[in-house]
């Protein structure tokens, strides 16, 4: 299939309705507002449904519906959206639902700007709702990536009946790149014997995340669990680049992860043995794989456009078996690659 | 020998209605409320293209009650929920039932844009001035003057504001089709909330909009009263400030009625 070229944000969109999504939900915000109109003018030529909701808190209950009856659905935001969908994620997660939700993220906290970030990555993997749950987050750095994982996102989230998120930031939104698109196809809709979809000819569904009796709250706790191990166990992902004679391993993914690519083609030539791991799958975390890429290397560098919020899973998987070293921008920066590559110089410098 | 006669069933438990005890106290008329919808689910014959979305307040459990499919909102989000529901799937028949504090309160703006959207749903609206699950606080409907566990002087309206009037607000939204207030203190008042639900349910089977039902009702236990002293304060303190009758009735609707 030829190339065409495309804006992230616009890939999105088109990624999910080839994934076979059945029913879009959104509110704009920018860095992200092109998914949502480039989802008012398609799904509904298709059939299909579409809601410019009333807030973040609608969009994310209008999906929950929408999943609920067994449609693939999604909903797209940026991070102040992505805050107030927290509550409906929760309910979601316990109700045992798929459903997929992309965060193009900016700068933060507050209102904060709407340049490229990653500080909402301890919010999308550690739950950011109330309760034990563990979502699945796929973190893409190309454009061509961020189609591959918003269909991927779809079928993880059908398999395990969870809410998956992909992280993409201002970065990958608003640039162009070319991809590849799959066929489109008319959405199938796979047997979902749980949906509600009117109690014609077996018995009735109810999907509810109350339990009022904590022995039975602690079965659906137990069986969320369960879900999320066989998630820990099937699906890391993650790629190594130019790892296998790393003194410095990189660990960095998304957008500042492909800065990391670009700063090690310059930083090679100067005779520096530098490699990076990038983390697919930012959770479940890719922790065996990277402590043994970590193993292979003298020291670590953590790069991220934020304070440092995936350095705590580094730590987790490194421990202090290698020194872990940090480099961050805030508030909507961007680091250029010979700023990396500066850093590279000074961590090894350290040795 | 006289002749045997076929027995005539006058009165039974509704097919849509569980056969379980509720967990209402005594005198609550959600249960009442509860078994009219049945009543009218049976009749229209739609228990399997139903589905019915549950609120967080006393009623939370209605899907333990009411024999058709049911989610489960968050507090105050049902509307959005049952939008997201109609939109994939036009065919069925898609009711919420609030509370005042889920509907009027935290919920407030998905049902008045639902509401605008004149999404072709249903709601049920339970009105009993007061926060009955948390134990009796203000709700957004309670009256002046009104005793409530955070008004414990009563509600004064200049600290805590004026009661809303959910139909009279609603009525004003263009995608609102049907939007009534019924009360179920007595049976002649019970016939006539069947009746406003029954159309409610046909506005949304015929695609005409957004249909909502008020139902003026009671909290016994947080108003601290009887059974009974219940209905007589509901009657003589809230119908005057929450009028019942037809808010709006779109010619839609009227011609629909009258094809019936
Ligand atoms: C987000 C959130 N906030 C608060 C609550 C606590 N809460 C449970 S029920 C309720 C009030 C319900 O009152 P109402 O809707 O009037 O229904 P009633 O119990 O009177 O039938 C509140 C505030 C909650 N469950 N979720
Ligand atoms: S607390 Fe009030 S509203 Fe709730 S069940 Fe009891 S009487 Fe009914």
């Amino acid at each position: 299939m030829a190339k065409v070229l495309m804006k992230g944000n616009e890939a999105i969109a088109e990624a999910a309705i080839r994934a076979g999504c059945e029913a879009y939900f959104g509110y704009p915000i920018t860095p992200q507002t092109e998914v949502l109109e480039y989802m008012s003018a398609r799904m509904p030529e298709l059939g299909r449904a579409f809601v410019q909701a009333e807030s973040e808190l609608a969009a994310v209950n209008m999906l929950y519906g929408a999943a609920c009856t067994g449609a693939r659905a999604m909903t797209t935001t940026s991070s102040p959206g992505f805050s107030l969908m927290q509550e409906g994620l929760s309910y979601i997660a316990c109700s045992e639902v798929p459903a997929v939700v992309v965060n193009v993220m900016r700068g933060g906290p507050g209102l904060g700007n709407i340049q490229p970030s990653q500080a909402d990555y301890l919010q999308m993997t550690k739950g950011g709702g109330h309760g034990d749950y563990s979502p699945i987050v796929l973190a893409p750095s190309t454009v061509q990536e961020t189609v591959n994982l918003v269909i991927l996102a779809f079928d993880l989230a059908d398999k395990y009946r969870q809410p998956v998120y992909v992280i993409a930031d201002g970065m990958i939104g608003q640039m162009m790149e070319p991809v590849e698109l799959p066929e489109l196809k008319p959405p199938q809709r796979p047997e979902r014997p749980w949906a509600l979809t009117g109690a014609k000819g077996r018995p009735r569904n109810i999907i509810t995340s109350l339990q009022l009796d904590p022995p039975t709250l602690e079965k659906v706790n137990l069986r969320l669990q369960e879900i999320y191990r066989r998630i820990r166990e099937n699906e890391q992902r993650h790629e190594e680049y130019m790892t296998d004679d790393a003194d410095l391993l990189v660990v960095a993914y998304g957008t500042a992860a492909r800065i990391v690519k670009t700063a090690i083609s310059k930083a090679r030539p100067q005779g520096l043995k530098v490699g990076l791991f990038r983390p697919i799958t930012v959770n479940p975390y890719p922790y065996d794989a990277l402590r043994k890429a970590a193993d292979r290397a003298q020291r670590v560098l953590v790069v991220e456009l934020s304070a440092g919020q995936m350095l705590e899973d580094v730590r987790l998987a490194v421990m202090d078996r290698r020194p872990i070293h940090f480099f961050g921008k805030m508030g909507g920066v961007v680091p250029m690659p010979e700023d990396i590559v500066d850093a590279m110089n000074k961590v090894m410098a350290e040795a | 020998m006289a002749e045997v006669k076929e027995e005539k069933i006058v009165f039974q438990r509704p097919k849509a209605l569980c056969d379980v005890v509720t967990h209402y106290c005594p005198g609550c008329l959600h249960g009442v409320v509860h078994r009219v919808i049945a009543e009218v689910i049976d009749e229209l014959g739609i228990q399997e293209i139903t589905v019915g979305i549950a609120p967080v307040g006393c009623s939370v459990l209605a899907y333990n009650y009411i024999a058709t499919d049911f989610a489960e909102a968050a507090h105050g989000r049902a509307p959005a929920m049952a939008t997201g529901m109609k939109r994939v799937h036009p065919e069925l028949v898609v009711f919420t039932y609030q509370g005042d504090g889920d509907l009027a309160a935290i919920g407030t703006n998905e049902l008045i844009h639902a509401a605008t959207r004149g999404e072709n749903i249903t709601t049920i609206f339970i009105n009993n001035a007061i926060y009955g699950m948390t134990g009796g606080q203000m709700a957004p409907t309670t009256l002046p003057g009104q005793v409530t566990t955070s008004t414990p002087r009563g509600r004064d309206t200049k600290l805590a504001g004026f009661p809303v009037r959910v139909c009279e607000l609603v009525s004003t939204l263009e995608g609102a089709a049907y939007i009534v207030r019924r009360s179920a203190y007595n049976p002649s008042e019970i016939r006539k909330l069947k009746a406003a639900i029954k159309t409610a349910f046909q506005v949304q089977m015929a695609g005409l909009g957004y249909s909502l039902v008020e139902v003026v009702s009671n909290c016994p236990t947080n108003w601290g009263m009887t059974p009974l002293e219940s209905l007589k304060w509901l009657q003589e303190n809230m119908l005057a400030y929450y009028p019942l009758g037809d808010y709006k009735v779109k010619d839609s609707v009227k011609e629909l009625m009258a094809k019936k």
